[in-house]
């Protein structure tokens, strides 16, 4: 039986991907899991494996274009097996497939002329091609609301194409967790003088997020300042003593693992607001957000509370370096419990941050300054940094966001008592 | 814990109830001398007599009647009907009368009565005589309505219905009547009414049901774990009140719901629980809620359609493939 090759969502927020390579050629034949081609998504180049075995008897997005997740962007099949039907279904997607066009199957009889339930998840028109209405049962709507799929992008296995349970439970494997971009300072165009620039995938998905982060989710805005002379001393004697390593670490790199260890201490803080309940998570992962070239990425330290500094300074820097190279793999920047973003390197004094959806809370850091404090009475010179917490008041109430902040305060001002 | 047929449990609910509160007595056809037609009451009048043994003419209506007179004067009457196919002649003393008393003299008076007898389908008796009547009862607000489908339960519930303060519809089935489970001897083993039990745990698929088609469900549910299904069977024991708690609970664990009844499926208790699930739990339903039933038609005498027209294991397991979207089992 043939098979069609569809564009696959190959990132958790991707609308489309554009084919940079086909590793095969028409006529060429095809093992199921083989590598069919480069997909670029919004995030990354992917690699697109066949679903099926056979000759790739067509290609219909050839490369350098783009195709809409859900296409059929090529067709597998059999020596002289006639394609045409597929072939033609590929090239006009969005009309509705002749045998959806007349009235909606009884039951009983959609029952009887459906296919095995794996086949029917890869060869199933989408749900949307009768007319514009999605068919899924009640379970699957509340599902994909609360993993934030898309019900028309899925493929129903039910009867009559239904989205049930199990198609939305595949859709989310593969697509583990929602966008992990983070928001550019905004640039308001003021001159009229000024260039046009075409909206990247990572652009469009940075917008669209934003708009679904700003609204939905209530932010508020914790400020702390700290005193960092210790962690300036104690990043000093770590780097000595990892000198002959030819390793070293940067400030950002103890504040995560201060911060990771807050976590640790401060549950409620590392938690995620989930539509009807709150998610408490039992692992610490912290999302290092990451200048790249066309906005940012944060991947993401796992377990952050039980590694060692020098263990997430080396991390950090081999994914920042992969995530500038647009190499990470879509499980390196998802799945994170809360956010760090640094711009202390730009100068920045202090600033907030835009919560990343599901995550409840995000550490905005200043850099560390020469600033006059008053000590024991006397205008002294400390060095001091500024630290915002934007808090989702769903999940994390001003008290509870207070205390995480007093601990990692703590922490950073003593760093011994991270080793606590 | 002793095993006993569900014919001596029952049994050794009236003599207990009998021997604690000498209000309760037992009259209905044939219930003393013979000692019932299906033997429940073997013993009693020997033991009780006949002020509190009494046998009856053919007349339901009559001593239907007298029970309730009895029981609105302070007395406890159990009333067995030799079938509830005869019992159709007494509705007016059940549904117009047992049931209205307490809320027709404002809570002045109450009606602690249970008509007992065995219910639904047997075998090849026709279709006069093998009617599911749990919905004419279950319809009517002031009756208590209660099916037990294992001994433990038959002899828990009608204690409970004995001491209940309103009328009370005890079902019993006349195919289990030899049917053997464990029952705790103790004298206090009372199930209470409205409460419903899970006989079986599982998280694919619930099938809910009451009464003897109980028996049915665990058998589906048995040849569903050989292909790896998990089936939760949630049995009522009451109908009136109804425990949708535990109805939702289960179907909010496994998404989907099967109601299996020896009845008709025409505003059927199937029809009411889909109603209650849906309303209650549509976000957690990843089908619809099928049902299992008696064909909508009188009861067949000849075997072979008797045996086409009631709930089949067969029928069950089709239904449960379809709401968990499987295709045939032969196919897998």
């Amino acid at each position: 039986m043939a098979t069609k090759v569809h564009m696959e969502a190959l990132s958790p927020t991707m609308e489309e991907g554009q084919v940079v390579k086909w590793h095969k050629a028409e006529g060429d034949s095809v093992s199921q899991g083989e590598v069919l081609a480069d997909i670029e998504t919004d995030k990354a180049t992917m690699e697109l494996v066949a679903r099926g075995k056979g000759i790739l008897r067509r290609i219909l997005t050839v490369e350098g274009q783009s195709a809409p997740v859900g296409e059929v962007i090529a067709v597998i099949g059999q020596e002289g097996e006639d394609i045409g039907a597929l072939v033609g279904a590929g090239a006009a997607p969005k009309q509705a497939a002749p045998e959806q066009a007349g009235e909606e199957p009884r039951e009983e009889e959609a029952e009887e002329a459906r296919p095995p339930a794996a086949a029917a998840l890869r060869t199933a028109p989408p749900a949307t091609a009768n007319g514009g209405r999605v068919k899924a049962s009640p379970l699957a709507r509340r599902l994909a609301a609360e993993v934030g799929l898309e019900l028309s992008r899925l493929q129903g296995s039910g009867p009559g194409g239904r989205i049930v349970k199990r198609d939305v439970e595949e859709a989310a494997e593969r697509a583990p967790a929602p966008a992990r971009v983070w928001v550019p300072a905004p640039g308001a165009p003021t001159e009229k003088d000024y260039e046009e620039i075409p909206l990247s995938q990572m652009r469009k998905t940075i917008a669209r997020r934003l708009a679904e982060s700003i609204g939905p989710v209530p932010h508020y805005f914790l400020t702390i300042d700290l005193d960092m002379d210790r962690a300036r001393q104690a990043r000093a004697r770590i780097n000595a003593l990892l000198d002959e390593r030819g390793e070293k670490i940067s400030m950002n790199d103890l504040i995560i693992r201060a911060v990771a260890g807050a976590l640790r201490q401060h549950p409620a803080v590392n938690s995620a607001w989930h539509g009807d309940r709150i998610r408490r998570w039992r692992r610490v992962h912290v999302g290092v957000a990451v200048a790249v070239e066309e906005g940012l990425i944060t991947p993401v330290i796992r377990d952050a509370d039980r590694k060692g500094v020098a263990e997430i300074a080396s991390e950090v820097r081999e994914l920042a370096g992969r995530a500038r190279a647009k190499k990470l793999k879509p499980e390196e920047y998802t799945g994170a419990t809360f956010s760090v973003s640094n711009l202390g390197m730009f100068g920045i004094h202090e600033f907030t941050a835009v919560i990343n959806p599901p995550e409840a809370g995000s550490l905005a850091v200043g850099q560390v300054e020469e600033h006059p404090v008053v000590m024991n009475g006397q205008v002294v010179v400390r060095p001091r940094m500024w630290a915002t917490m934007s808090c989702d008041h769903r999940v994390i109430d001003g008290a509870t966001g207070a205390r995480f902040l007093q601990t990692l305060k703590a922490m950073l001002e003593e760093p011994a008592a991270i080793l606590l | 814990m002793a095993e006993i047929t569900y014919r001596e449990a029952l049994n050794q609910a009236l003599t207990e109830e009998m021997e604690r509160d000498g209000a309760v007595f037992l009259m209905g056809e044939e219930v003393a001398q013979y000692q019932g037609a299906y033997k429940v009451s073997k013993g009693l009048l020997e033991k009780f007599g006949h002020r509190r043994v009494l046998d009856t003419p053919i007349s339901e209506l009559g001593f239907a009647g007298l029970g309730v007179g009895a029981a609105l004067v302070g007395l406890r009457p159990v009333i067995e009907f030799m079938t509830f196919n005869f019992a159709f002649l007494a509705l007016d003393q059940l549904t117009n009368t047992a049931a209205k008393w307490r809320y027709m003299s404002g809570g002045q008076f109450k009606v602690p009565i249970v008509f007992r007898g065995p219910n639904g389908p047997a075998l090849q008796v026709a279709a006069q005589h093998s009617h599911a009547c749990e919905t004419y009862y279950f319809h009517a607000p002031g009756l208590k309505v209660v099916a037990p489908a294992t001994p433990a339960d038959a002899k828990g519930l009608l204690k409970s219905a004995i001491r209940d303060e309103d009328p009370v519809i005890v079902l019993e089935g006349e195919l289990l009547y030899n049917m053997k489970g464990e029952v705790p001897e103790n004298g206090e083993h009372v199930v209470p009414i409205g409460k419903a039990d899970v006989k079986r745990e599982g998280t694919d698929l619930s099938i809910v049901t009451h009464g003897p088609a109980l028996h049915l469900a665990l058998q589906a549910a048995a040849e569903l774990e050989k292909d790896g299904v998990s089936v939760e069977v949630v049995d009522l024991r009451s109908l009136r009140p109804l425990d949708a708690e535990t109805i939702l609970a289960s179907v909010k664990k496994t998404n989907r719901a099967i109601y299996l009844e020896q009845g008709w499926p025409f505003g059927g208790i199937g029809a009411q629980v889909a109603s209650i699930i849906q309303e209650e739990a549509f976000d957690w339903l990843d089908a619809p809620v099928l049902r299992v039933t008696q064909a909508d038609v009188p009861m067949p005498y000849a075997k072979n359609l008797e045996l086409t027209a009631k709930p089949s294991l067969e029928r069950t397991l089709r239904a449960c493939e379809r709401v968990l979207y499987r295709n045939g089992r032969a196919g897998r």
